[in-house]
């Protein structure tokens, strides 16, 4: 059994070195030179400064603005570094809200958030995922149907006239991959983007 | 549920199915020693490895040898990994500046890494350095996946062989795995990956100001490299802690119909090894049809309960679906497909929240895995965990006829059974004993996310999770305190090795035998009785071990749910 002491560490070690090291830093190389804007996280610049990343959400508050869904991220709490509170679409932490199907606590957030919306716009259904919580808390996108939801209170915020607000929201709409891989969706950061160029 | 969901799901299977004679056809000259297009490239590399350890490519070894070897690169790869984890504050690539990790956390996450569980009991972007997640993590998803599949390449040569000592040399067989095959498909992977969108940078984590005008940190790092072989190894652990629900780690609805390919590819190519090694594929089509029965069944149960939500959401008059938890681009379909894909497999990593599955669609993770992952199953441990139930099934049918049972050539004898079912026996009680420990222990049950039947199963899943080594949970739960750790690790380690060493105890004893030719009272193991007997005996053992528990879980909480309950 001895003789298979030399192998042990030094295919191990060797092995180790490809696949950790040589492996993970060349393809960083190749990634780099081939696609440079994605390897850095999909970036957006706006006059010289990060606005955010293409592919992460971002919390929208203002009634000018179009929102993404409820996210369930934390962040360290100022005032005692040991607990950790409500920080929805803190990109260094992502999570869910891990609450179940039988969850008091999501029964109630979701009644509260449903009333809400329904007093926003009481004309159309609410979409199921303007009040689910995404799984990683940072969900760049909402459905077609989550952003047409909004449209009256952007366009009411923003002096606009329904129509053109409508007409972006389906101007930024994609649909399936290939006609067929997951679901129609909006990105709410290129939306938003899209909204204040309308403006100006 | 939609049709063009389902064509999502026949799409699926058609493609896994197609692909699996073309992988398993490389895989087979890859481990026969035999020429492949990428010789050239790498051989001197192999060749350089084999010199400087000493390792005689042409001599073999007997099974316990075999076995001691596989054992000792564990060792090699558990102190590794945990030094790492502890040193980390104190080397370089640590932009975020990330502190040493706590004893316990690193010793149930070096058990995680090398058992192929990838457990996760930390968040990676908040705890891990970028050094540790290439030299610790992204190595030990390579080795741990070689592993796995050259011990099912030995039990296989074990069925193949006739009146032999040996089953091969894991020297040979894990390099050669690792070069020749999980590498050159990594590379070509990582890059259609970071073409999707996936960060791959040493860069320090990006501070932005939104259009609010608020602060926004984007963690970032070198993701795709390591998600590659996560998904590829079935290895599962995450770069971040949203898992492939996290848009960095799974950017697009083609990134996440890849990343599911992935996960079932080579689990799948090894049923054809099996059938090319012992000399007819079609034993090994019979493997997949028995795997994909009850891969279909879980699938439509699964989406059925999903698109079906809740009885919250429908009360509310919200439809479409249960959509807490998932995420928009990959919706119901592609969230419940990857659900029964990552525990039918032993991967574990989740592009939705297990733990806000409905109650019966989250039952179906934790039956995949209870039956113990053999639906495809992890890269290798799969196909050894279905050999072992194929053993039991021959065994049982040779009963009812009164013959010998035996099985591509091979009697099937006393030893074989006892070996196949101590490692099916040490599953349950591992995953049913420390889930009936914690269920009392005053400790664990304020670390629960959920009050009632939902909190039970949040503990159910994590020790079926960590025995099965697949890796995902019920995350409500704070399984980071001293007894989840060291519980979790320890029910990892059984899971794995009490595996693993009675497969290899067949594997030596079956390439002992002589083969026998078959005659006309052999059992045809290539047709529909010997598939609709093994699956029938892979769910009555299932059923009549896990029915009790499942019944004080998901099946209570369901009845609940239609009662209108909430806790």
């Amino acid at each position: 059994m001895l003789k298979e002491l030399r192998p042990a560490i030094v295919v191990l070690v060797l092995l180790t070195l490809i696949t950790g090291l040589v492996y993970p830093l060349g393809m960083t190389g190749i990634a780099g030179a081939l696609f440079p804007k994605q390897a850095q996280g999909s970036l957006i610049e706006k006059d010289g400064k990060v606005i955010g990343s293409a592919l992460i959400g971002q919390a929208f508050e203002s009634d000018k603005y179009f929102h993404g869904r409820p996210s369930a991220t934390t962040g360290p709490d100022p005032k005692d570094a040991t607990k950790t509170v409500s920080a929805p679409y803190n990109a260094s932490n992502s999570m869910g809200s891990n609450l179940g199907p039988t969850s008091k606590a999501l029964a109630d957030r979701l009644k509260e958030d449903v009333d809400k919306l329904k007093a926003e716009n009481p004309n159309a259904a609410v979409p199921v995922d303007l009040v689910t919580a995404s799984g990683s808390g940072l969900d760049p996108d909402v459905s077609p149907a989550a952003a047409l939801f909004q449209v009256p209170r952007v366009a009411k915020a923003r002096g606009l006239p329904d129509q053109n607000v409508r007409a972006l929201v389906e101007a930024q709409t994609e649909g399936r991959t290939l006609g067929l891989l997951g679901e129609p969706r909006v990105n709410v950061l290129k939306l938003n983007l899209a909204l204040d160029a309308l403006r100006s | 549920m939609t049709v063009i969901g389902w064509i999502q799901i026949i799409l699926f299977c058609a493609i896994i199915v197609a692909l699996t004679p073309l992988a398993g056809g490389y895989m087979t000259r890859v481990f026969a020693g035999e020429r492949t297009f990428l010789r050239p490239v790498l051989r001197p590399i192999e060749a350089a490895i084999y010199w400087a350890g000493g390792v005689n490519e042409t001599r073999e070894q007997h099974w316990l040898t075999y076995t001691v070897a596989m054992l000792l690169f564990h060792v090699g790869g558990f102190f590794i990994l945990y030094a790492l984890l502890r040193l980390q504050g104190a080397l370089p690539f640590n932009p975020a500046e990330m502190s040493a990790v706590a004893p316990d956390l690193a010793f149930n996450t070096a058990v995680s890494f090398i058992t192929n569980t990838n457990w996760q009991n930390y968040g990676g972007e908040g705890t891990m350095s970028y050094l540790t997640q290439m030299l610790g993590l992204t190595h030990q998803n390579f080795l741990s996946a070689a592993t796995g599949i050259v011990l099912a390449v030995a039990l296989i040569r074990g069925f193949a062989r006739a009146s032999a000592k040996t089953v091969g040399n894991f020297w040979v067989d894990i390099t050669r795995c690792t070069l020749y095959i999980l590498l050159p498909i990594c590379i070509v992977y990582t890059v259609f990956l970071v073409w999707q969108g996936m960060p791959q940078t040493l860069g320090a984590y990006v501070d932005a100001t939104t259009l609010e005008g608020a602060k926004q940190t984007i963690a970032v790092g070198p993701v795709a490299s390591q998600v590659a072989i996560k998904m590829l190894g079935t290895n599962g652990g995450g770069f971040f802690n949203a898992n492939a629900a996290h848009p960095f780690e799974n950017p697009t609805a083609l990134s996440n119909f890849i990343q599911m390919l992935s996960i079932f590819l080579l689990g799948a190519a090894l049923t054809n090894v099996f059938g090319r090694m012992v000399g007819n594929q079609r034993q090994g089509w019979a493997i997949l049809a028995v795997m994909g029965i009850l891969f279909v069944a879980g699938v439509a149960f699964c989406y059925w309960a999903e698109a079906n939500g809740t009885a919250t959401l429908n009360a509310l008059g919200l439809t479409g679906g249960n959509m807490e938890g998932k995420e928009v681009r990959f919706g119901i379909v592609g969230s419940a497909l990857f659900a029964v894909i990552t525990t039918a497999a032993s991967c574990g990593a989740v592009n939705a929240m297990h733990d806000s599955l409905t109650a019966l669609g989250g039952m179906i993770p934790l039956i995949n895995m209870q039956l113990g992952e053999i639906v495809i199953g992890g890269v290798g441990a799969g196909l050894y965990g279905m050999l072992l139930f194929v053993v039991i099934t021959i065994f049982i049918a040779g009963l009812m006829v009164g013959r010998t049972p035996e099985y591509v050539g091979k009697k099937i004898e006393a030893k074989e059974v006892k070996m196949a079912m101590l490692a099916i026996l040490a599953m349950p009680l591992m995953m049913l004993g420390w889930t009936a420990i914690a269920a009392i222990n005053p400790e664990a049950l304020p670390q629960l996310g959920n009050a009632g039947p939902h909190g039970f199963s949040e503990i159910l899943y994590l020790y079926t999770s960590s025995t099965a080594n697949n890796g995902s949970a019920f995350g409500g739960i704070t399984a980071n305190t001293l007894f989840f750790n060291i519980t979790g690790a320890v029910a990892m380690f059984v899971g794995r090795f009490f595996m693993i060493v009675p497969a290899m105890a067949i594997a030596g004893s079956l390439a002992e035998k002589k083969s026998i030719a078959a005659s006309a009272g052999t059992f045809p193991t290539t047709g529909g009785l010997f598939v609709g007997l093994t699956v029938g005996v892979i769910l009555v053992v299932g059923g009549l071990t896990f029915f009790p528990v499942l019944a004080l879980g998901p099946i209570v909480e369901h009845l609940a749910m239609i009662a209108g309950t909430v806790f």
